[in-house]
């Protein structure tokens, strides 16, 4: 069973290599053939383009997979052990919205990640999950999520194969078994073809599960903010305000929330103070006295969308924000350093700050058809 | 001068070879037969009996068990000579849960021998559960074999060791249940250091009689599992003040306990 998991793998590798090889080999012959006859090279590309537009089956543009955008680092996701595919990422992103995953068939990961915002519960401090029972934390975006070493804003999830199983187990989000979820997808013949175009044969394991849901996940890629128009020199810049707001940002904001992810994805104790319910944070997962009320530093991408603020949607404005960094800050055992002093912004950086961080959205990420449940 | 001298050397190390392999276990060809570890679970003088069984502990609380499930994996064993064979990784992890009585027998395939010492941890190793999701399959797949739960989906790892019972002396639970329960993991943490309750556990066959393994047999070593240990063991656990332990430092303790379960009882060759 193990075995022909593998070698199915196997050849969805090597069809991924072959299939780069063929791509750099026709480029390469572009490349030579564009100093030769015209009408040559405009019959090869007609030929290639017939013949491209025959292979695909869908109408949206062809499957790109997984690429790195030019002003991102390399992603930490290991995506040699599971190279996202076409039918893998169609396969993950119909699970993230199947209420079958849940207990009574209601709720599916896409209830509590909206895509319209940026995969978060927009206007919920904390969720509702399974018969509306509520969490403890605000959910977080489902965004590049393969530059994340770690998951949860506690960090205690380490691999993003591991994530899906969480939330279907949680008694206040799915309360699911993983054993249950995949006896009701065994059960329909549409899964098991999927699972088939995906994997190579019909089984349906854990395994398979966790990894298209990952190819799904690592593809909801943010990265046509105004900024990244901006940092990529395409065109785009910023306004003076903007301009403006952009180094006040590196002077005070960059060290945590850094560029070009805006997040060092470490986890620190922002002095908010401890909350009604004491979470504490990162302190669960290490049981680090040190570590007590530390959460991830969460990403400022696409924030214009993903209100409310912090681990437990405290603020309900950016400003609400920012006059926590002026003068809430809490005096906590393990708040961090650099912000022992707060964060002193004058009316006019904070107006300018306000509006570079508007550059952060990404209307088009919140609008891709890729990403939706499909009809 | 110098050819015959290495064919002496060759003769007389084909000799020995030769001689090792008939007279000291394991037998020469490395055939593999099973080797069967009964895992037998008590609680202090008597046996242990799922909700019926009523016992008391070191602190004097009553108590019963309703549930009581552990990981057991990497599994070896050491003959005379202290060559030790490890059963495959992949073939070496197991659940062993009181509902389920055949899993009380661990059976392994280890070479013909005769083997004086057993080793197994008592969890999952820290490598196993930071192993890819395609790594999980058997007893370690969240979706099969672990009926009642033995990984913790928010803090990534395996339960090592799951007791859950009942008793007078457990406050009312939310659901007004007097429950203790006890779910112990850790592996030591992914990124940074956190607790450690892996267990490796070595026992020592002789007196109780070495596991003589051969083909078309099946030796089983005899293990009583004494879970009165957690409660009395070098850490006394009251039920009173300790109803719930999961992943806290607290946990480190009765992890110590656990590891002292086991004693064998005796050898079927």
């Amino acid at each position: 069973m193990e075995r022909r998991l593998f070698s199915t793998e196997g050849r969805f590798v090597m069809q991924d290599r072959l299939w780069m090889k063929m791509r750099g080999m026709l480029l390469r012959a572009y490349s030579k053939l564009t100093a030769m006859h015209h009408k040559l090279w405009i019959t090869l590309l007609a030929t290639s383009l017939i013949s491209f537009s025959c292979s695909r089956t869908e109408k949206d543009a062809p499957f790109q997979g997984f690429t790195t955008p030019a002003n991102f680092p390399a992603p930490v996701y290991d995506l040699a052990r599971n190279p996202v595919t076409s039918a893998g990422f169609e396969l993950g992103r119909q699970l993230f919205y199947e209420p079958r995953l849940s207990r009574n068939n209601t709720i599916s990961c896409g209830d509590c990640h909206l895509q319209t915002s940026a995969f978060t519960h927009h206007g919920h401090d904390v969720s509702h999950g399974i018969d509306d029972r509520l969490g403890s934390r605000n959910a977080p975006p489902i965004m590049n999520l393969a530059w994340h070493p770690s998951y949860m804003l506690d960090g205690g999830i380490f691999d993003l194969d591991l994530q899906p199983i969480a939330p279907i187990t949680n008694p206040v989000e799915m309360d699911e078994t993983m054993e249950n979820v995949l006896q009701k997808l065994r059960g329909m013949p549409a899964y098991t073809r999927l699972f088939e175009k995906a994997f190579g044969t019909p089984e349906i394991t854990t395994a398979r599960f966790n990894k298209a849901m990952a190819q799904f996940m690592v593809m909801v890629v943010s990265n046509h903010s105004k900024y990244d128009e901006v940092m990529r020199h395409n065109g785009a810049g910023f306004s003076p305000e903007e301009a403006a707001g952009y180094e006040v940002f590196k002077q005070q904001c960059n060290s945590c929330h850094r560029e070009p992810l805006f997040s060092d994805f470490s986890f620190r104790n922002n002095g908010i103070g401890a909350g009604p319910n004491d979470d504490k944070g990162r302190y669960e997962i290490t049981l680090n006295p040190a570590d007590a009320y530390k959460f991830k530093v969460p990403s400022l991408r696409n924030l214009g969308f993903t209100a409310p603020y912090m681990h437990d949607g405290r603020f309900r404005t950016l400003e609400g924000v920012l006059g926590h960094y002026e003068k809430e800050i809490q005096p906590m055992a393990t708040l961090d350093p650099l912000l022992k002093e707060g964060v002193h912004l004058s009316p006019t950086d904070k107006k300018n700050l306000l509006a570079f961080l508007q550059t952060l959205n990404d209307t088009s990420f919140i609008t891709d058809r890729r990403f939706a449940e499909q009809p | 001068m110098n050819r015959i001298y290495i064919l002496l050397l060759t003769v007389v190390f084909l000799f020995s070879a030769c001689s090792r392999k008939e007279t000291v276990a394991p037998a020469g060809n490395g055939q593999l037969a099973t080797l069967s570890v009964q895992f037998d679970n008590i609680v202090g003088a008597k046996n242990l009996q799922l909700n019926t069984g009523v016992y008391v502990n070191a602190s004097g609380e009553t108590f019963r068990i309703s549930l009581l499930q552990y990981y057991i994996s990497n599994i070896s064993v050491q003959d005379a000579n202290g060559k030790a064979y490890t059963v495959p990784q992949d073939s070496s992890y197991f659940l062993v849960s009181e509902e389920n009585a055949a899993s009380q027998f661990v059976k392994v395939r280890v070479p013909e021998g005769d083997y004086q010492r057993l080793t197994f941890t008592l969890g999952v190793d820290s490598l196993r559960n930071t192993m890819d999701i395609s790594k999980r399959t058997g007893v370690l797949d969240p979706s099969t074999g672990m009926d009642n739960g033995m990984y913790w989906s928010w803090n990534s790892g395996y339960i090592f060791f799951k007791m859950e019972g009942t008793s007078d002396a457990a406050p009312a639970d939310p659901s007004g249940q007097h429950k203790f329960r006890y779910h112990i993991g850790g592996f030591g943490g992914y990124s940074a250091p956190t607790i450690n309750n892996i267990k490796t556990i070595t026992i020592d066959l002789r007196p109780a009689g070495v596991a003589k393994v051969r083909s078309g047999r099946e030796a089983n070593v005899h293990l009583l599992v004494d879970v009165m240990q957690v409660f009395n063991g070098r850490t006394k656990v009251s039920i009173a003040q300790n109803p719930t332990v999961m992943f806290s430092n607290f946990s480190t303790g009765i992890a110590d306990n656990y590891a002292e379960m086991f004693t064998h009882d005796h050898t079927e060759n």
